[in-house]
């Protein structure tokens, strides 16, 4: 069994590699970090931005397979590069994962538990009214950007904060004026957080029950189901028991695939309520013409895509002794 | 065997009427407009016996049971009275039924592989259906689940009870099913088409587990099949269904010697016998079951119905008593056919075949059309969902030798996975083979190049098993039937004129080429399919199971087609099947396989009349026979076990894991059965078989006419 | 089926055994008409795509008018949605956008669905080399976040007018994988039908096969999958355009406008709410369409054809 671990884990990172490189070709063909200093003004010297981008790996004027062995032979070192303007790129993403972490946590794991449990009660109430109103709002809700939903709350937010004059919600950054009362910065981190955890709460809630109650709906049509109503178990027990048990297993592999990209999943989460995050310094990192750090940030969301492969066998291993006596 | 301790007491004796049902009625909706799948079906079952209700598909007869257990969901629609005990059970609320179901009444399912939940353990399923209906400890309810288990032939049950559904076989997960019915001492057991997903040998197990489990618990049987076979041999009543309506009740000697309806009558006249050697045409009920969704007035068999006269197209005829007030009929010509004495053929009159030419050459004399020499094929063997790997070789065909002449069938039988299907695309492929050779008209297929392969097939062509399947449900069926001669360069012109040709060869008309397959029947697709395959006008047809998805009623027909074309045009016929019955009456020629090797192979009356090879035997004496007496006079020998994995194959010979011959012999005589692979040796003219100690038993054979009893 | 048509079908055995069958193309229909959720979204994009062709020519305000009267100006009689920052109608500017999100959106589901269609197909019936290629393809395409990467490649493009035509291209680039993996598993499934191996036991190539009978086979798929590519494309699109990453004014897009406009989003919401909810609304029709779709190709689906 180790030696297929070992097998896939070593094609796991051939695919890595090969994405990694691609990257690189890519970012830094395309990013022309270059026009980054010449569009200053007071202008630069050209010798002087030639300069800056030779001490980082940047220039152009270097062929291209020599800046990529300067920077392949850098990552084994432990340095993945800096930006034009110096910053290193690893720190960054360091630092940035545990942001990421703090905003998403709960609003991820939230998303998905709520999803299933209304997923799964819809189903079994298929076609009634609350069935139909569930799949409305729910079909609504994935129709609509993140970016429109974060924007929304903030207007609605913004009014609210207005017509009340309170300061109860706050969107800008983890953390603002904390006042002087006991545990004040853990209510200041709170307020802070309520308003993209409700985001992430109602996205992930919607796009969960879809999947779940179609999940559900499949095993509810199963043949072990009316095997457990002729046992004579009632409805809702044979519901709970058999239909949904099964109905679970596919939900476990994206429960485990979800926790491992959660890092990289809320990009426009991170950039409305200005939380620097991953997902904001990936965006920054192609603003700032930073070749570097959109190769970090690949590679990075490569490795949870494919920690988040490796978790799901495993939690199908865990929930399906189809798979895991097989 | 264990008996097992009651959980309550009987509250009948025998004899008494358990269940009651009295004008069922089912609706349900559906896009074409309400299904009346079941329209005034009324019976009583006695405690302790068992009740056969047989009808082809749509004949309501599965949707009885589930409207017998409260399964339908909302939508449908059920009138009259379904009594337990007199205790109604229509219009139950939903919690009151699920303290009846499972506890008074229990049910066994088709398909048993999907029937058991995939994620718990069997144990955890039988204790829970205990646990629903009585306060029973975990502990003592798994002690009876072992119990039940051991009861029902899982062998090692102690260990077993712990394993998952899919560590099972399909036959142990249908003991595991009927362990599961009969945990709380059921009134009442219906069994829907209990082994109709399962092979012969597996079926005549499971037939007797359920046996078993009557004598055990006293339970009434309910039993749904379309096989009159097992109806001869299970059943003490029979209700016959038609179009939702009950045509025919009454014992079952009643409705096998002395049927007065003539649907019953067709249906058990046009069943090829395991038991009797014919090979002449068989008699054809025409047409197709009606839909039960806008049905004409009258009585719904009229259409087919050969008696037919003005009286049948008025009002549909309700069941009145037949000469015993027991036997029921709705038939309006029932009078007449008692009087006349009418019988099958008297009424259904089989159509003249054309015969073949080369009938009158000995085999001998004829051309070899198909050859296999040693073929084998084997496949990696795969396993692990996530990590996969290689785990070992699947010995699916293990060198085979058969030869086909011009103008002859040869019948290839034997369960699922022996490697028959394996064989067939071996052949069909025309490539090359793991080892042995394949000769198409004296051609290695090997050796061909790309060109030559493509020529060559235009005489070796295929019929599938399933109809649904196997024409693309989005072609015309004239671009079906044209497709092969488009791939060979016909030109356009005498494509259309052969299509229409094809088309009245196979009994259908030209001028409905242009409709799509979903518009036919089972039977008639199926003739679209032997017209494609005929297109070409190949030398070799390979027939994959042509008639096992079709309806009882509708096989003679496609059966009699085959025969005809053969005699017309001289074809030679690989014909695959597991039903034995069919491959008596069609083929000239059988081979046995089992586990990837032929044990047997020989001229069809002589392998049938007497079979040397052990598996020959078994398989022959598990076949149930339609005919009440010869089934209660018949000894039966059931095999242990399931089929070995074809990866990890017994040592010396392949059947001796199951062989009652082998159990019978002494130690000294057994090492032989272990380490010497039996060859086939001859025992007749045409008759080989690969038995170390192979011989014919008597009363093992069906045929040479034991009883003449065919009404 | 019109009268002439049931009085040729009745005289066939089959029809007068069951008088009701309907066609397959009849069954979709009415299947798909009964679920009205999904026959109003198609009204919906009907009425989008009829905004789009011809709102520039109804309305006052053409998209590059600028009125030096309302920078900034709430919805009013002049302005209906109100007016930008630069004193741009939004109603023209959200007219002008949604046709190019809707000409990306289609193009792109297109296009990802005729590579899903063709490598999927072709991988599983194949088999061998061309499939483990075809899946680490797939593979390679996954594990890198898509959006970043457009990103980057739509930030090198060459500008100018047909730089919308490249976005969408790289759009289509990443967007056919998954689909592809689905087209894969169903094509393993109908390669085993019968008469798949008929058409192949009769000698026909094998790409006659994937075209004749396997791609046919799996159109409810494949249309499944061009409408609910239809709504994804917009919502890439739309989020790189909101970045600045898609497409690039002058040229704009529902995504570029409701970036601009998001940035005071708080004080003067008008400018983000009127391309807001027209997004909303298409994306909304959209996939209420796909659902629709489902229900009525695949009966077989959760919702089982009873919707």
């Amino acid at each position: 069994m180790l030696r297929y671990i070992g097998r896939r884990l070593l094609n796991y990172a051939v695919l890595l590699y090969v994405a990694i490189s691609l990257t690189f070709v890519l970012a830094a063909t395309q990013l022309n970090p270059r026009a980054l200093f010449q569009l200053r003004q007071p202008p630069i010297e050209p010798a002087i931005i030639e300069q800056q981008l030779l001490k980082y790996n940047l220039s152009d004027t270097v062929p291209l397979a020599e800046r990529y062995w300067i920077w392949l032979t850098g990552i084994f070192r432990g340095y993945w590069g800096s930006s034009p303007l110096g910053v290193d790129v690893a720190e960054q993403i360091q630092t940035r994962m545990w942001v990421s972490l703090r905003l998403l946590l709960i609003g991820t794991l939230a998303g998905i538990i709520i999803g299933v449990a209304i997923g799964a009660w819809s189903a079994t109430r298929q076609y009634k009214l609350s069935d139909r109103a569930i799949t409305a709002i729910s079909l609504l809700i994935i129709s609509t950007p993140a970016f429109v939903v974060g924007h929304l709350t903030q207007i609605g937010a913004t009014w609210y904060n207005n017509t009340s004059r309170t300061r109860t919600f706050e969107f800008i950054g983890e953390t603002g004026d904390v006042g002087d009362y006991p545990f004040a910065d853990l209510v200041d981190r709170g307020q802070h957080l309520l308003l993209p955890t409700f985001v992430l709460i109602i996205l992930g809630a919607a796009s969960m029950s879809r999947i779940q109650r179609n999940l559900m709906l499949d095993s509810l049509g199963a043949d072990y189901v009316r095997t457990a109503r002729a046992k004579g178990l009632r409805e809702s027990k044979a519901v709970m028991k058999h239909a949904l048990r099964t109905a679970l297993i596919p939900t476990g592999t994206y429960f485990a695939f979800s926790v491992a990209t959660m890092f990289v999943g809320a990009t426009f989460t991170e950039r409305i309520f200005s939380f620097p995050g991953i997902g904001q310094y990936g965006v920054d990192t192609i603003t700032n013409r930073d070749v570097f750090g959109v190769v970090a940030v690949t590679a990075f969301a490569g490795v949870c895509v494919l920690a988040g492969a490796v978790l799901s066998d495993i939690m199908v291993a865990i929930l399906d002794p189809r798979v895991r006596l097989q | 065997m264990t008996i097992i301790t009651p959980l309550k007491d009987r509250r009948t004796k025998a004899g008494d009427t358990v269940l009651s049902v009295r004008d069922l009625h089912v609706t349900f909706p559906s896009e074409a407009g309400p299904v009346r799948a079941v329209r005034g079906l009324s019976f009583d079952l006695a405690a302790g016996e068992t009740m056969a209700i047989v009808g082809e598909s749509g004949s309501g007869k599965s949707v009885t049971s589930l409207a017998v257990m409260g399964l339908h969901p909302n939508t449908t629609r059920i009138t009259g009275s379904i009594k337990l005990h007199d205790t109604e059970l229509l219009g139950q609320s939903d919690n009151d039924m699920s303290k009846i179901r499972g506890r008074d009444l229990a049910m066994v399912f088709q398909d048993p592989l999907s029937a058991l939940t995939p994620v718990y353990t069997i144990g955890d399923q039988i204790v829970e259906t205990i646990q629903a209906h009585y306060d029973m400890s975990k502990a003592k309810a798994l002690t009876r689940a072992i119990e039940l288990l051991d009861l029902v032939g899982i062998p090692n049950p102690q260990v077993r009870v712990k394993s998952f559904p899919f560590e099972f076989s399909g036959g142990m997960r249908q003991r595991v099913m009927i362990a599961m019915a009969i945990a709380n001492d059921p009134d009442v057991i219906i069994a829907d088409e209990p082994t109709t997903a399962l092979d012969v040998t597996i079926q005549a197990q499971v037939l007797d587990v359920l046996k078993t489990a009557q004598r055990e618990t006293g339970a009434a049987i309910i039993l749904i099949t379309h096989d009159l076979g097992i109806v001869a041999g299970m059943s003490e009543r029979v209700v016959v269904m038609y179009a939702g309506r009950p045509v025919e009740q009454g014992t079952t000697d009643d409705i096998f010697y002395r049927p007065r309806m003539p649907y019953t009558i067709g249906l058990l006249g046009t069943v090829p016998r395991l038991d009797e050697s014919s090979h002449g045409a068989l008699p054809v009920l025409e047409g197709n079951p009606p839909s039960v969704v806008d049905l004409p007035p009258g009585c719904p068999f009229a259409p087919r119905c050969p008696m037919v006269i003005d009286a049948c197209m008025g009002t549909e005829p309700e069941l009145v008593p037949t000469d015993d007030p027991q036997h029921v009929a709705a038939c309006v010509r029932t009078a007449d056919i008692i009087r006349q004495e009418l019988r099958h053929g008297d009424i259904f009159p089989a159509p003249v075949l054309t015969t073949s030419e080369l009938a009158e050459v000995p085999r001998e004399e004829r051309v070899p059309v198909l050859e296999l020499k040693n073929l084998k094929r084997h496949y990696p063997l795969m396993k692990g969902a996530i990590y996969r790997r290689r785990i070992g070789t699947v010995h699916a065909v293990d060198g085979i030798d058969l030869d086909i002449r011009e103008g002859e069938t040869l019948g290839l039988v034997g369960e699922s996975g022996c490697g028959k299907t394996t064989t067939l695309l071996e052949i069909l492929n025309m490539g090359t083979p793991t080892a042995g050779s394949i000769e198409v008209l004296g051609r290695d297929t090997s050796t061909l190049n790309k060109r030559e392969r493509k020529a060559l097939r235009r005489n070796l062509q295929v019929v599938f098993q399933d109809p649904m399947a196997s024409l693309d449900p989005r072609m015309p069926i004239f671009d079906i039937i044209a497709e092969p001669m488009g791939v060979h360069k016909i030109p356009k012109a005498e494509i259309e004129k052969r299509v229409a040709d094809l088309l009245r060869l196979v009994g259908l008309e030209p001028n409905h080429a242009s409709r799509y397959p979903q518009h036919f029947s089972g039977g008639q697709r199926q003739r679209i399919g032997i017209a494609r395959a005929l297109s070409l006008e190949p030398k070799v047809m390979v027939l994959d199971e042509p008639v096992s998805a079709l309806d009882v009623s509708i096989q003679a027909g496609v059966i009699n087609l085959l025969d005809d074309l053969q005699g017309k045009l001289g074809l030679s016929y690989l014909f695959v099947a597991h039903d034995l019955a069919v491959i008596r009456h069609i083929a000239d020629r059988v081979a046995v396989m089992y586990l990837g090797s032929i044990v047997e192979v020989g001229a069809v009356d002589e392998v049938y009349s007497a079979p040397v090879h052990p598996y020959t035997q078994a398989l022959l004496s598990a076949i149930p026979i339609p005919d009440p007496k010869t089934e209660r006079s018949r000894q039966r020998i059931v095999l242990s076990g399931d089929l070995p994995s074809p990866a990890d194959p017994p040592s010396g010979c392949k059947f001796r894991t199951r062989c009652f011959k082998y159990t019978a012999l002494g130690e000294a005589d057994q090492v032989k059965c272990r380490d010497v692979v039996p060859l086939l040796q001859p025992y007749a003219v045409d008759h080989t078989a690969a038995c170390h100690y192979g011989s014919h038993e008597e009363g093992v054979a069906v045929g040479r006419a034991q009883f003449v009893s065919r009404s | 089926m019109s009268e002439a048509a049931v009085k040729v079908e009745t005289e066939t055995e089959l029809v007068k055994a069951d008088p009701k069958r309907l066609s397959r193309g009849r069954l979709v229909w009415r299947r798909f008409l009964r679920n009205k959720t999904a026959v109003v979204g198609a009204f919906g994009i009907l009425f989008l795509v009829f905004l789009a062709l011809f709102g520039s020519s109804i309305l006052y305000w053409k998209f590059d008018d600028i009125d030096t009267q309302s920078f900034l100006a709430p919805p009013s009689e002049s302005h209906i949605l109100g007016a930008t920052r630069a004193g741009r109608d939004v109603l023209a500017l959200t007219v002008r956008g949604l046709g190019k999100s809707l000409l990306i959106g289609f193009m792109v589901a297109l296009m990802s669905t005729t590579i899903a269609a063709l490598v999927g197909a072709s991988a599983a019936y194949l088999g061998g080399w061309w499939e483990k290629f075809a899946l680490w393809i797939v593979d390679l395409l996954l594990v890198v976040p898509s959006f970043f990467l457009i990103a980057v490649a739509s930030r090198g493009a060459p500008e100018g007018d047909a730089s919308w035509i490249i976005l969408a291209v790289l759009l289509a680039v990443f967007a056919w994988p998954l689909s592809a993996r689905v087209v894969r598993s169903l094509t393993l499934s109908i390669r085993e039908r019968e008469y798949v191996l008929a058409a192949k036991f009769m000698g026909l190539s094998s790409f006659r096969i994937i075209v004749r009978h396997i791609l046919p086979n799996a159109s409810s798929l494949l249309i499944i999958d061009a409408t609910l590519g239809v709504g994804y494309a917009i919502l890439s699109e739309t989020g790189l355009s909101y970045f600045g990453f898609g497409v690039q004014p002058p040229d704009t897009s529902l995504g570029t406008l409701i970036g601009e406009g998001a940035r005071m989003a708080t004080t003067f919401p008008w400018v983000f709410l009127g391309p807001a909810t027209v997004l909303v609304f298409l994306v909304l029709c959209v996939n209420a369409v796909g659902d629709g779709l489902r229900d009525a190709l695949d009966p077989s689906s959760a919702s089982g054809g009873q919707a």
